[in-house]
C-alpha cells in the first residue's frame, strides 16, 4: 500500500510538473492580444440583419437545427416529437419525420441531403433515409450509455456522434457498430464540430473544456481550458486554425490551434445569460450566438466586439445555424418557430 | 484492486499530457495575423458582411411584376 501510495504521489507530481510545463509554453508564445492585432482593421459597423421569415410547424420547443449541403434545406428538431424538413426558399415543408422517443436533443443533415440523424434522451442516434416514400429508419446506433448532445455525418457511411456519457463515437452505418471512441472528458459531452479538412474533430463538455481529436487514431490533441462553465456550442473557424466556445458561463471565447490558447474572449457585461449555440458567418468575421436570453447577439471576431442583435423571439434561442453558402442565419428557439434572417 | 486502478488512470492522465506538452506552439501574434488575413480575404464573398439585393436574396419573396 505504501509502494502504491509513494508511486501515485509521484505520478501526481509529474502531471502538475506537465501542466506547469504547458501553461509556460503556451505563455512564452503569447506575444501579443488578438484584439490588438485587430486595433488596425476596419470596422464592420452596426450588422443590422432584417427577419425573412419565420417558420412555423413544431408544437414544441425547438432544441437543434441543421443546414443541408445545399443551403436551401433545413432540419430541425422539436420535443413534440418530430423532425420537420424545410424549403427555406419558400419556406414550405418537406418532409416530417415521427420521432419514437421525443426527448430529441440533436439533429444532423448528411452531405448528400439522403440522411438526417437525431437522438436525445433516449441514448440513440437514430438514422433516417428521407428519400425514401415516407421516411425510413436505416440505423438505430445504440450504445451510449448517456443522452445523444449532437451529432454530425462525414458521409452517408459515417457519423460522429457526443454523448451525456461523456464520450464522443465515430460509427460505421454501414454496419451499425462503433470504430472509434473518444474518451477524455470527465463531464459529459455537450456539442462536436468537425474541421473543415475532416481529419480532426473539436468537443465541448460540461468540464468546461474544449478538445481538439485526431479522427482516425481516436488520440486527443490538445486540450483547452478558461471557461468556468458547460461549454454547450463549439465550431471550426473556416480556415481550420481557430475554433470558437459558446459556454453557461455567458461568455464565447477563440483558442487558436496552432498557440495551444485562447486568443480572444467574446463577453459583455450586460449580457447575464448562458451561451446555447453559436455559428459564423462565411469569412469569420462575425460569430451570431444565441443565448438564453431570448436573442442572438452578434459578434466582430477579430475585435472581440458586439456588433448587432438578432431580436425576435419570446424564448431562449437554442439553435443557431449558418448555410454553407452564407447567405444567411437560422435561429430556432424554444417558442417553437424558427427564424431566418439576412 | 481498487488502488491499482487509480495508478492506472493516473498513468493515463500523465501520458495525454506528456502527448499535449510535447507540441509545436506557433506565437499568437503569428496566428492573429493569419486569422485576420483570412477574414479579410474572405470578406468580399461574405454575404452578411456585404448584404445582397433582393433580387439574389433566397429568403426574401421575389415581388413579381405582371403586364397590364
Amino acid at each position: 500500500m505504501a509502494a502504491e501510495k509513494a508511486e501515485m504521489d509521484a505520478l501526481k507530481k509529474e502531471c502538475d510538473g506537465l501542466r506547469a510545463q504547458i501553461e509556460a509554453a503556451r505563455k512564452a508564445v503569447n506575444d501579443g492580444s488578438m484584439s490588438a492585432a485587430a486595433s488596425g482593421v476596419a470596422s464592420v459597423g452596426r450588422v443590422q440583419l432584417k427577419l425573412r421569415k419565420t417558420l412555423k410547424g413544431h408544437l414544441a420547443k425547438i432544441y437543434a437545427m441543421h443546414w443541408s449541403a445545399d443551403s436551401r434545406q433545413m432540419v430541425s428538431a422539436s420535443q413534440d416529437g418530430k423532425l420537420l424538413i424545410w424549403d427555406c426558399f419558400t419556406g414550405n415543408k418537406l418532409v416530417a419525420v415521427p420521432l419514437k422517443s421525443a426527448w430529441v436533443m440533436s439533429v444532423a443533415f448528411a452531405p448528400s441531403g439522403n440522411l438526417v440523424a437525431s437522438g436525445g434522451l433516449d441514448n440513440i442516434c437514430t438514422v433516417y433515409n428521407i428519400k425514401a416514400a415516407s421516411p425510413k429508419t436505416l440505423r438505430e446506433l445504440d450504445a451510449h450509455t448517456g443522452y445523444l448532445s449532437c451529432c454530425r455525418f462525414l458521409s452517408d457511411t459515417e457519423i460522429l456522434t457526443a454523448s451525456g456519457d461523456t464520450t464522443c463515437c465515430l460509427w460505421d452505418l454501414e454496419t451499425g457498430k462503433q470504430k472509434v471512441i473518444f474518451t477524455n472528458h470527465i463531464g459529459d459531452c455537450m456539442s462536436l464540430a468537425l474541421s473543415p479538412d475532416m481529419n480532426t474533430f473539436i468537443s465541448g463538455a460540461c468540464d468546461s473544456l474544449a478538445k481538439l481529436w485526431d479522427l482516425r487514431e481516436g488520440a486527443c490533441k490538445q486540450t483547452f481550458s478558461g471557461h468556468t462553465s458547460d461549454i454547450n456550442a463549439i465550431s471550426f473557424f473556416q480556415s481550420g486554425n481557430a475554433i470558437i466556445t459558446g459556454s453557461d458561463d455567458c461568455q464565447c471565447k477563440m483558442y487558436d490551434l496552432r498557440s495551444d490558447q485562447e486568443v480572444i474572449c467574446y463577453q459583455d457585461a450586460s449580457l447575464n445569460a448562458g451561451v446555447t449555440s453559436l455559428a459564423l458567418s462565411s469569412s469569420g468575421r462575425l460569430i451570431f450566438a444565441g443565448y438564453d436570453d431570448f436573442n442572438c447577439h452578434i459578434w466582430d471576431s477579430l475585435k472581440g466586439e458586439k456588433v448587432g442583435v438578432l431580436s425576435g423571439h419570446d424564448n431562449r434561442v437554442s439553435c443557431t445555424g449558418v448555410p454553407d453558402d452564407g447567405m444567411g442565419v437560422c435561429t430556432g428557439s424554444w417558442d417553437s418557430f424558427l427564424k431566418l434572417w439576412n | 484492486m481498487s488502488g491499482s486502478t487509480n495508478v492506472v488512470a493516473m498513468k493515463k492522465v500523465v501520458q495525454q499530457l506528456r502527448l499535449e506538452a510535447g507540441i509545436n506552439r506557433v506565437k499568437v501574434s503569428q496566428a492573429a495575423a493569419d486569422l485576420q488575413q483570412f477574414c479579410l480575404q474572405n470578406a468580399q464573398q461574405d454575404p452578411l458582411l456585404t448584404g445582397m439585393s433582393s433580387s439574389n436574396n433566397p429568403f426574401r419573396p421575389q415581388k413579381v411584376c405582371s403586364f397590364l
